[in-house]
């Protein structure tokens, strides 16, 4: 199908099947019952999964492959969303003219700074792009204000006059794809079920799962073996008589791309900006993500993404009530115990939980969960057929 | 001029906190090789070393006081502090408000305590892994570390005040033939000045004069040689990682009268500090040091009103440009050792 391998096939049915059933996948509680605040099918946290699961397959991309880590990423996301705004302010509410732009600034913006970066590799290259991604915060915070709006961020105000079509009365104009706004939702009532389809949403999966299609194809591409061989030996690489910066420098342009998509999707979705996206917190959260979901796999990306985003929503929001709620059935003071050793982990301690995960996963599965679930699996089928032993394992991928 | 000897004195402080942390880096990286993203934390944790004895030491009871009644006739309760209890009243008084020094010494066991475990427990496994791996276990050690202080702290910063006696400014401008409160400086911050000196000059001299330096020295030139000689090199690197610790510990701690203590603070820290290290010269002591006070001073004169007038917005970036043209220029950093790091 399209250039892909069956197995490959399969992935990305698995994957589009997931995106678009996703609204009913991620509200398995009926509403109003206690584990409804597990729903997270509401369309602002979807839009979240999926932009920040092209952010991490971009960055995979550079990192998963090249073995370059990048520590500066968020700045392509921070320059992609002002081009988008800009876009939605000047030119027209239409987000698809933003997006592009979007895309195309972070590119440029990506080429500078891997031009200069490219030139160093290893921890220094970790220490030139955060220095380039501080600057740009820094200077989008203070000095750029007149083009960034500094603290404050930007938004579309009822002053904007878009070349085409702003609105004529004077309301805050609204993103739209040609006339259809982003928060229109179509909601769907089955029993004590409901569900939410947002257009938004499905544009941002639709652009999702390009994608995550073109992360397969590069990924199984002669640029993509290119990328591995810089990985394992760049050193072979100069002596076939390859320029591994050409290659370097390609997948990081490309990776700062999706996160320009990513960026203007983002502004597409919520209409705003501000330079705290651009932070060396928001860099290291991409690369958190990335490496928990499994760094140079297909899916581990998006996993990763996805799972720091419920946390960060969910898991977040249970305070210690709802935890003597759980604990009610033991006797008192076994509660009392247990609320207290659970409490630091989750609700506002979530980053606690992360960090230890985090550190789990570097220590123990350098291919994240993808690895950890794949290992499961084979643990499975080798106690089912274990007369037959099946020696071919799968690649990480 | 005055605005000079101004801005020098300011970065000197700030100056003194990046070497320090940038010194133990260097040691740790020079040492282990490994690079070492959760240093900041250590920083922090000395901070919060100060936070949790001045805590200690104000811990009081409440004892009836037979002259006062309150408002529904029970007898008044007083505070007492234990310490007051202990070694008298003015004695007791005198240890609460030299809290911050005295947590000098509560944190240096406490900060090679926790490099030991950090080292043997988690950072030994890392040495043959690429350096990536050892930066993204050490920055979840930091984030699970600064997560924990956050438990127990809260998220506000606590305010951690110097001794009564260093409170105020020196007029320095006196000294050199300047009109009266030209040149303010903190006593505290010279304080930190010297104190960062001579902790700098100790660990200089430790690893210069005695042996055990020597053959740490040794082992940073040529480890396998060192221990083919029979000098078990693992355990001294351990010690000098939890030394690297307790240098960034008692930084920590003297900064926190500077910056009440948070628990992201390492944080900040730490960006900056690897930035020095790099500039400096990996595995480079003199040029960790040097590197950290150049910086502290230039980020210093960049935020001079003149400076920013010609080039708005420098005094936010001036650290990292400067990191930037350096590592483009001269991939050793200023003053980096031959073949450490220079891919």
């Amino acid at each position: 199908m399209l250039g892909l391998t069956k197995q490959d096939s399969k992935l990305m049915l698995i994957v589009i099947g997931l995106v678009v059933f996703a609204p009913f996948i991620l509200n398995p509680f009926p509403e109003g019952s206690a584990m409804a605040q597990f729903n997270a099918g509401y369309p602002d946290l979807m839009q979240r999964f999926v932009i920040f699961g092209i952010f991490a397959i971009g960055f995979n991309l550079l990192f998963g492959l090249t073995g370059y880590l990048s520590f500066g990423h968020a700045a392509f996301l921070g320059v992609g969303s002002y081009a988008a705004i800009w876009s939605l302010k000047l030119i027209t509410l239409n987000v698809l003219p933003g997006i592009v732009f979007a895309i195309i600034v972070a590119g440029a913006f990506s080429f500078v700074v891997g031009y200069v970066s490219l030139r160093r590799s290893g921890i220094y290259f970790s220490i030139l792009t955060l220095a380039f991604a501080q600057m740009s915060y820094a200077l989008a915070y203070s000095v750029l204000t007149p083009i960034t709006g500094g603290e404050t961020g930007l938004q579309i105000k009822n002053t904007d006059n878009p070349l085409i079509g702003g609105p004529t009365d004077g309301s805050i104009g609204r993103a739209n794809l040609f006339g259809a706004e982003m928060g229109n939702s179509f909601e769907l009532n089955i029993g004590s079920w409901l569900f939410t389809f947002n257009l938004g949403y499905y544009i941002a999966a639709a652009f999702m799962l390009v994608a995550f299609y073109l992360s397969i194809r590069i990924f199984r591409s002669p640029f993509g073996i290119m990328l591995r061989a810089v990985k394992s030996n760049q050193q072979r690489m100069n002596y076939t008589g390859l320029t591994p910066k050409r290659y370097t420098l390609s997948a990081f342009v490309i990776s700062g791309m999706f996160a320009g998509l990513a960026g203007g999707l983002m502004v597409a979705m919520d209409t705003q900006v501000g330079p705290e996206r651009m932070f060396w917190t928001a860099s290291g959260e991409v690369v958190i993500m990335t490496i928990l979901g499994g760094a140079g796999t297909l899916l581990g990306p998006v996993l990763g993404a996805g799972f720091i985003k419920y946390m960060e929503n969910i898991v977040s929001k249970i305070n210690k009530d709802i935890l003597h709620e759980w604990f009610a059935f033991m006797p008192d003071g076994l509660e009392d115990a247990m609320v207290a050793f659970v409490y630091p982990f989750i609700g506002k301690g979530w980053h606690l939980t992360l960090g230890i995960m985090f550190m789990l996963v570097v220590i123990f599965l350098p291919g994240g969960l993808v690895e950890g679930g794949q290992r499961i699996a084979a643990k499975f089928r080798r106690t089912k057929n274990a007369e037959t032993p099946d020696g071919a394992s799968k690649p990480a991928e | 001029m005055d605005q000079i000897i101004v801005q020098i004195l300011n970065g000197l402080d700030k100056g003194s906190a990046y070497a320090l942390i940038a010194l133990g880096l260097t040691l740790i990286f020079g040492t282990l090789g490994v690079v070492n993203f959760a240093h900041g934390a250590l920083f922090m944790l000395g901070s919060f070393c100060a936070v949790i004895l001045s805590r200690l030491l104000s811990s009081s009871h409440e004892v009836a006081d037979p002259d006062r009644l309150d408002f529904l006739g029970n007898p008044a309760m007083n505070k007492v502090f234990y310490v007051q209890d202990i070694f008298g009243e003015a004695a007791g008084a005198a240890i609460m408000d030299w809290a911050v020094p005295l947590a000098i010494l509560f944190s240096i066991p406490v900060m090679i305590g926790v490099g030991f475990i950090m080292e043997r427990g988690l950072i030994k496994h890392f040495y043959k892994r690429p350096h990536a791996d050892q930066i993204l276990v050490t920055f979840g050690l930091a984030i699970v570390l600064q997560e924990i202080i956050k438990y127990f702290f809260g998220a506000n910063p606590i305010q951690t005040p110097a001794p009564e006696a260093f409170k105020g400014s020196l007029d320095f401008g006196v000294f050199l033939g300047y009109e009266a409160n030209a040149i303010m400086y903190p006593y505290w911050r010279l304080v930190y000045f010297f104190f960062s000196a001579v902790i700098i000059a100790a660990v200089f001299a430790f690893l210069q004069f005695t042996t055990f330096g020597m053959v740490v020295r040794a082992g940073m030139a040529d480890r396998e040689t060192v221990g083919l000689l029979g000098i078990d090199i693992d355990k001294r690197f351990t010690f000098m990682f939890g030394l690297a610790a307790a240098v960034a510990g008692v930084a920590g701690v003297m900064y926190a009268p500077i910056v009440a203590p948070n628990y992201h603070m390492g944080m900040d820290f730490l960006v900056l500090s690897f930035v020095v290290v790099v500039v400096g010269g990996m595995g480079s002591l003199p040029g960790a040091v040097a590197a950290g006070f150049l910086l502290g001073i230039l980020e210093s004169f960049a935020s001079m009103p003149v400076v920013v007038d010609i080039l708005p917005g420098i005094n936010q970036i001036i650290i990292y440009l400067v990191a930037i043209v350096i590592l483009l220029t001269r991939p050793r950093g200023l003053m980096g050792r031959k073949g450490v790091m220079e891919d």
